[in-house]
């Protein structure tokens, strides 16, 4: 009791303040500091969320006059502020005193300042428009002496910072690197990462500090310096390979013991810092042996001194293991890191169970008999009480899946996913069972497959994400190569839905009536004893049932018209007819009127929806060619010429400019793909297959039950035994689920894990475009008149965009450097061998030689080499892409056999090889040319390709040889011709803009020159220059257009950059200052 | 990464909300809310790891929670963060509160709503890990508590008042104090692991 006195004083020093006799202006002051214990009170006592409501509105009215009145003082602001806060955490709207936080910051002393910073954080984010006012007092306190006042505001600058204000700050942030309290220097270096996280290009000159703060004599900066560097080798680990041994040196120090005992925690040495160097060290080490082999001592060492006496060890030795298996394997490492994920599985406490089965699941790819070590701990797991160790168990066993143990193991998850309500787990595991399923690789056969996929499409539907039933349709159309296996497994699909949907007062997700009705629609062809009328009543059913959404109608409908050319009788058809052209849903009439016109005329239908056709092209007349004597005859009467969209958009923009979204409002319909014509529907017509399908045997219904009954069975069987009941279930068990992990099948398993994932993607990705296309043209449903004038919209502004472009040729370009200087400025090393530079094969020698006879290129630069080897390699900046050339040399007395030259796929780039990159033989001193083009997939900051060669020696082994090479994105930009008007016109309509002052020594001629260093290194067009402005222009390829207006003050050049994609201003602001300052 | 940090208590009253990215204010009370149903019908002795509800960033988030007596710490963190880590990180937290505020309770965390900012403010910075020693938090606050007195002069007299009574331990308690269904107990400090 004595206790909670002692906390209700401690408490609530506030509320003595309302006692207080103090006269005077202190007296209104002590009621407000008590408000909140007040508030805090009185919303305690209540008991429902209504009167909470009313209660804190009231509470806000009484704090808007507060803060608004002149009256009150910084420090009545100070508690009207606590207050407010108090009231956003409950989740009520306090936006009006947001002003007065930025106020508070700005004026009041330092507790004020103080409590004003924390309410800025906490109520505004980093676009709010109130921020730009921050901005200056930040920059005041930033330069202040007091280390308190420089603390708030570094600590502001990384909570939330607009982006575009970074260049403010951004030099008094630098300086504070170097200053003397190591805790300004640590907070400097946190808010230069949160810099880095949010405008990467505007701190790349900064990275060489970053390296001294790695190197700085207090830990904690170093250790704040460790953040930066995880994130930057997570993008780009191959350039800060370099630092791997201070990295070691480091670890090996703080393992050792060498630091302060201020730094240990429960007596293990700077666990976090442990815990960062060997995440490091782990992305470090990856698939890199020489960099691997510098770790191993200490990696042993980390291992062996992590005594298990602390929370905090487990969490070491966790990342230890992850490292050592992340790393180059080294055996005795792994060893002793298979020790430890057997601590941590075998654990009794439930967090490092949870993180045993993490590491079972990461290390399993490598070392699948670890498995089979832990199988009895696994699972127990499975039937733990806490879900998310079950769910880990699963992503476990979904790893060690193969074609003996897929039955069993999906049926886990099944029965996880009945139990789970929730969505994120569902989801994943959604995923996991569609890859599993995928039927050539692991699934059993044809019924087991459609039966999984109907379970899961019942359980999960709705919730599942789009692209599964997408899927799952694209698998069944496409098939896979046995074409009667293909038919077999639609009929097994087709008569399971039929099956599924006669059943009484079943219900099913929407997702899953849209498959059924797809899969109905296109397959019930294939029916024998079924008539398509059948089906069409079934549908009909459906369509009439009010529960179900106007999309899946659709679908259904779309089914239903696919499904009536092929039926004999149509009296169902049209009483569908009859009813849905009266529907009051626009989209359901729509599809009725077309089946209606369509119903007339049978033998149209009919080459219309061919049979099983939903996996070829279909090819539209969609220049309406046919519909020109109709346009002839109408112009002939005088009828206006027909405008295009963007033409009539140009015009209309020149009349009324800055409205240019204006006028997309109405339907348009230029730039749609034609489907319908005045005649109807308008495909090649394609001759008719009647390839019949031989009858397919019945399938076994009920194949999964039966493979459950024989697991049952077989406990049955075991039980005889003496073992007790439990255990031996769990054995069997144990027997389904690790099936084919031994010995033989650890090598197959691993190939197969890989091949899954590929063929899932491949098939995800490669025929994207092609299935659009079919869905669109053959489901004729799913497009709304909303989307429509929506996707015109897009396409217009894409055309006045490509108009522009094509208005003037875009390819001559500057030519700055010519072939000779190339060859000039080539490595010493060709010079000494006096050899040809560009000696490429025959048949590609001309376009080679044209190509950098048209086109800027870089030096030739030398990016690895051995005693037998050098490459070197160098950009040509072409039209449309980035070439890399890469030209081998060998070196004198070698001949290289089979050379052949790889490029790794990278994340924002498209790689396609121009040439044959297979050479059979490379003679002495001689040089091959090797041409990749570079596309650009997504505008980055920092890329490097890397590859690797590897060629045979006369005699020996083969080689294999590395090297990378980095990108930037002015790798990417070209001049973009355009007139002046049209730079009118596309300022306008570009949102992302970005504004730079740069001050250049010279003042008079500095216009032009500056224009002319920017044409000249960053490929930018110099549209005009009008008085002290000038205009250029520039694209990012493949497409993106940025535009650059820069005008001369005395001897400032303001830039202002314009583009609609809104990393771009951004980078060439950041390029131009480079390039203007070093000229 | 850290994206967020919550605390609440056993009915789901916010006490501490701090996001490190910016979601619209109605997202954040609903993830609040999803939190708390997430990890409120979690018994004591499972895992303290969960999978991040769909609302932040699903899969690739985990929430990491503690319970102690009243309140639950949850901190959301992205797979850059490692999980014991962060469950001792909360401990030293929750640690250093309780040396700031001598024996922390909830009622602590209420009335200073400010103060624990502040607090949190020295241990996670911006999102980041900025310092995981307890002394040297100590000393950071306390070197702010100094300002606070210097630049409180005056005013800071009442508070010093109060500390002047509490320790004179008078027998008085204050009558008009009635606070409601808050729990004050002492929070359970034992390591969980």
């Amino acid at each position: 009791m004595s206790d909670i006195v002692e906390k209700t004083l401690t408490a609530l020093p506030g509320l003595f303040l309302q006692n207080q006799p103090a006269g005077g202006p202190a007296a209104p002051k002590a009621s407000f500091s008590s408000r909140l214990g007040g508030l805090v009170r009185g919303i305690t006592a209540l008991t429902s969320k209504h009167e909470e409501e009313k209660l804190i509105q009231q509470e806000l009215n009484n704090l808007k006059a507060t803060v608004s009145a002149p009256t009150t003082t910084l420090k009545m602001m100070k508690e009207c502020m606590v207050r407010l806060i108090y009231c956003e955490m409950l989740g009520y709207d306090a936006s009006f005193g947001y002003i007065h936080a930025i106020k508070l910051a700005q004026q009041g002393n330092l507790l004020e300042k103080r409590v004003g910073y924390l309410a800025v954080s906490l109520f505004l984010h980093e676009n709010h428009e109130l921020l730009l006012l921050l901005v200056n007092t930040v920059v005041k306190d930033l330069q202040s002496t007091n280390l308190v006042e420089v603390c708030m505001a570094l600590t502001i600058v990384s909570q939330i910072f607009p982006r575009e204000m970074i260049p403010a700050v951004l030099p008094l942030i630098e300086d504070k690197l170097q200053h003397s309290k190591e805790i300004i220097r640590r907070k400097a270096v946190l808010a230069l990462y949160k810099f880095y996280l949010i405008a990467p290009n505007q701190v790349q000159h900064i990275h060489i500090k970053f390296r001294k703060a790695l190197c700085d004599r207090d830990v904690g900066v170093m250790a704040a310096s460790l953040h930066i560097y995880l994130r930057m080798i997570k993008e780009n680990s191959s350039a800060y390979k370099d630092l791997t041994g201070s990295f070691v040196t480091i670890l090996k120090q703080v393992v050792g013991g060498k630091l302060p005992v201020d730094f240990n925690y429960h007596s293990v040495p700077a666990p976090w810092l442990q815990i960062q160097l060997l995440r490091i060290l782990g992305l470090l080490g990856k698939d890199d042996q020489r960099t691997s082999e510098l770790m191993y001592d200490v990696l042993d060492e980390s291992l062996r001194r992590a005594e298990l006496n602390h929370n905090v060890t487990y969490a070491i030795l966790f990342e230890c293991v992850h490292t050592v298996y992340s790393i180059y394997p080294k055996s005795e490492l792994l060893e002793k890191a298979a020790k430890c994920i057997g601590k941590f599985v075998l654990s009794p406490k439930i967090n490092l169970k949870y993180l045993g089965l993490k590491a079972l699941t990461y290390v399993i790819q490598q070392d699948p008999t670890l498995a089979l070590q832990h199988q009895m701990t696994i699972i127990e797991c499975l039937d733990h009480p806490d879900p998310i160790i079950k769910r880990e168990t699963l992503e476990l066993l979904y790893r060690i899946t193969n074609a003996q143990n897929v039955t069993v193991i999906v049926q886990k998850m099944l029965e996880y996913l009945h139990q789970s309500k929730e969505e994120y787990i569902i989801v994943n595991l959604f995923e996991s069972i569609l890859v599993l399923n995928t039927v050539d690789t692991y699934a059993p056969d044809n019924a087991w497959f459609i039966q999984t996929m109907n379970a899961v499409f019942s359980v999960g539907g709705d919730v599942m994400h789009p692209d599964i039933p997408n899927n799952f349709l694209r698998l069944l159309a496409e098939g896979f190569d046995d074409e009667t296996e293909d038919q077999h497994l639609r009929l097994y699909a087709v008569q399971s839905y039929l099956t599924l949907l006669d059943m009484e007062n079943a219900f099913y997700p929407q997702r899953f009536l849209q498959v059924m009705s797809w899969v109905l629609g296109e397959y019930s062809y294939l029916l024998e004893k079924e008539k398509p009328e059948d089906v069409i009543t079934r549908l009909y059913k459906l369509l009439m049932n009010d529960s179900i959404s106007s999309e899946t109608k659709a679908w259904l409908f779309a089914a239903v018209i696919k499904l009536t050319p092929q039926a004999h009788s149509s009296n169902l058809v049209e009483r569908l007819i009859q009813e849905f052209t009266i529907s009051l849903d626009t989209c359901m009439r729509q599809h009725a009127f077309e089946l209606k016109y369509l119903h007339e005329n049978i033998e149209l239908m009919k080459s219309l929806f061919p049979v099983d056709k939903s996996c070829e092209e279909m090819v539209v007349d969609a220049s309406l060619s046919f519909l020109d004597g109709f346009v002839a005859e109408g112009l002939s009467q005088g009828a206006a010429p027909y405008k295009p969209h963007h033409q009539r958009q140009e015009e209309k923009l020149s009349q009324e400019k800055g409205d240019f979204f204006h006028e997309t409002s109405s339907l348009k319909l230029e730039g749609i793909k034609k489907l319908w014509g005045k005649e109807g529907y308008l495909p090649k017509k394609e001759s008719k297959i009647g390839d019949e399908v031989e009858a397919p045997p019945i399938p076994q219904e009920n194949l999964t039950i039966e493979n459950m009954d024989q697991v049952i069975t077989k406990r049955d069987q075991s039980q005889v035994l003496t073992q007790s009941k439990e255990e031996k279930e769990k054995q069997l068990l144990a027997s389904s689920l690790f099936v084919g992990l031994g010995s033989e099948g650890t090598i197959n398993l691993l190939g197969k894990a890989d091949t899954v994932s590929h063929k899932f993607r491949r098939k995800s990705k490669g025929k994207e475009a092609q299935r659009e296309e079919t869905t669109s043209a053959h489901s004729v449903t799913c497009s709304s008149l909303s989307s429509l004038s929506k996707v015109t919209c897009e396409n217009n502004y894409l055309n006045t965009f490509s108009q522009l472009l094509d208005s003037e040729s875009l390819t001559e370009l500057p030519l700055v450097e010519k072939l000779s200087d190339c060859s000039l400025s080539a490595p010493s090393l060709f010079a000494d061998n006096d050899m040809e530079i560009f000696h490429p094969p025959p048949s590609t020698a001309a376009s080679v030689a044209k190509g950098i006879s048209l086109y800027m290129h870089s030096n030739l630069m030398e990016v690895c080499n051995n005693e037998a080897v050098s490459i070197s390699s160098y950009k040509i900046w072409k039209d449309d892409c980035l070439l890399m050339v890469w030209s081998v040399a060998s070196k004198s007395g070698s001949e290289l056999k089979s050379a052949n030259l790889e490029i790794f796929p990278a994340e924002n780039f498209k790689i396609t090889e121009q040439l044959g990159c297979c050479l059979p033989v490379v003679e002495a001193e001689s040089t091959r040319n090797f041409q990749y083009s570079v596309h650009l997939e997504k505008p980055f900051t920092e890329g490097n390709l890397s590859g690797f060669i590897n060629y045979q020696l006369m005699d020996t082994h083969s080689v294999q040889l590395e090297f990378s090479i980095n990108l930037s994105l002015l790798d990417f930009i070209r001049p973009l011709k355009i007139s002046t008007e049209d730079f009118g016109k596309l300022w306008l309509s570009f949102a992302n803009d970005v504004k730079q002052n740069i001050k250049t020594s010279e003042s008079q001629a500095a216009l032009p020159s500056a224009l002319k260093t920017l044409q000249q290194k960053l490929r930018l067009h110099v549209i005009d220059i009008i008085g002290n402005e000038g205009l250029l222009a520039c694209q990012m390829l493949p497409s993106v257009p940025c535009l650059l207006h820069c005008r001369v003050h005395t001897n400032v050049i303001a830039l202002w950059f314009r583009s609609s994609c809104s990393s771009l201003p951004d980078y060439l602001s950041y390029q131009c200052q480079k390039v203007m300052e070093g000229s | 990464m850290i994206q967020a940090i919550l605390v609440f208590n056993n009915h789901g009253k916010p006490r501490l909300v701090r996001f490190y990215q910016r979601f619209p204010e109605e997202i954040q009370q609903q993830i609040v809310r999803e939190t708390f149903h997430l990890v409120l019908k979690r018994d004591d002795n499972i895992c303290n790891f969960l999978e991040g509800g769909s609302l932040i960033g699903g899969a690739d988030y985990k929430l990491i929670y503690r319970h102690y007596a009243t309140l639950y710490f949850v901190f959301c963190v992205d797979s850059s963060e490692s999980e014991l880590g962060i469950l001792d990180l909360i401990q030293v937290f929750v640690e250093t509160l309780d040396k700031c505020f001598e024996n922390v309770c909830e009622l602590d965390l209420i009335f200073h709503m400010d103060k624990v900012h502040y607090i949190l403010q020295e241990v996670v910075m911006g999102g980041m890990v900025l310092e995981t020693n307890m002394n040297e938090i100590v000393a950071q606050i306390e070197a702010q508590n100094r300002l606070e007195k210097s630049e409180g002069g005056l005013s800071a007299a009442p508070a010093r008042a109060v500390s002047a009574v509490k320790n004179m331990n008078l027998p008085e308690i204050p009558r008009n104090i009635n606070i409601g269904d808050i729990n004050i107990k002492v929070p359970n400090l034992s390591q969980f692991v």
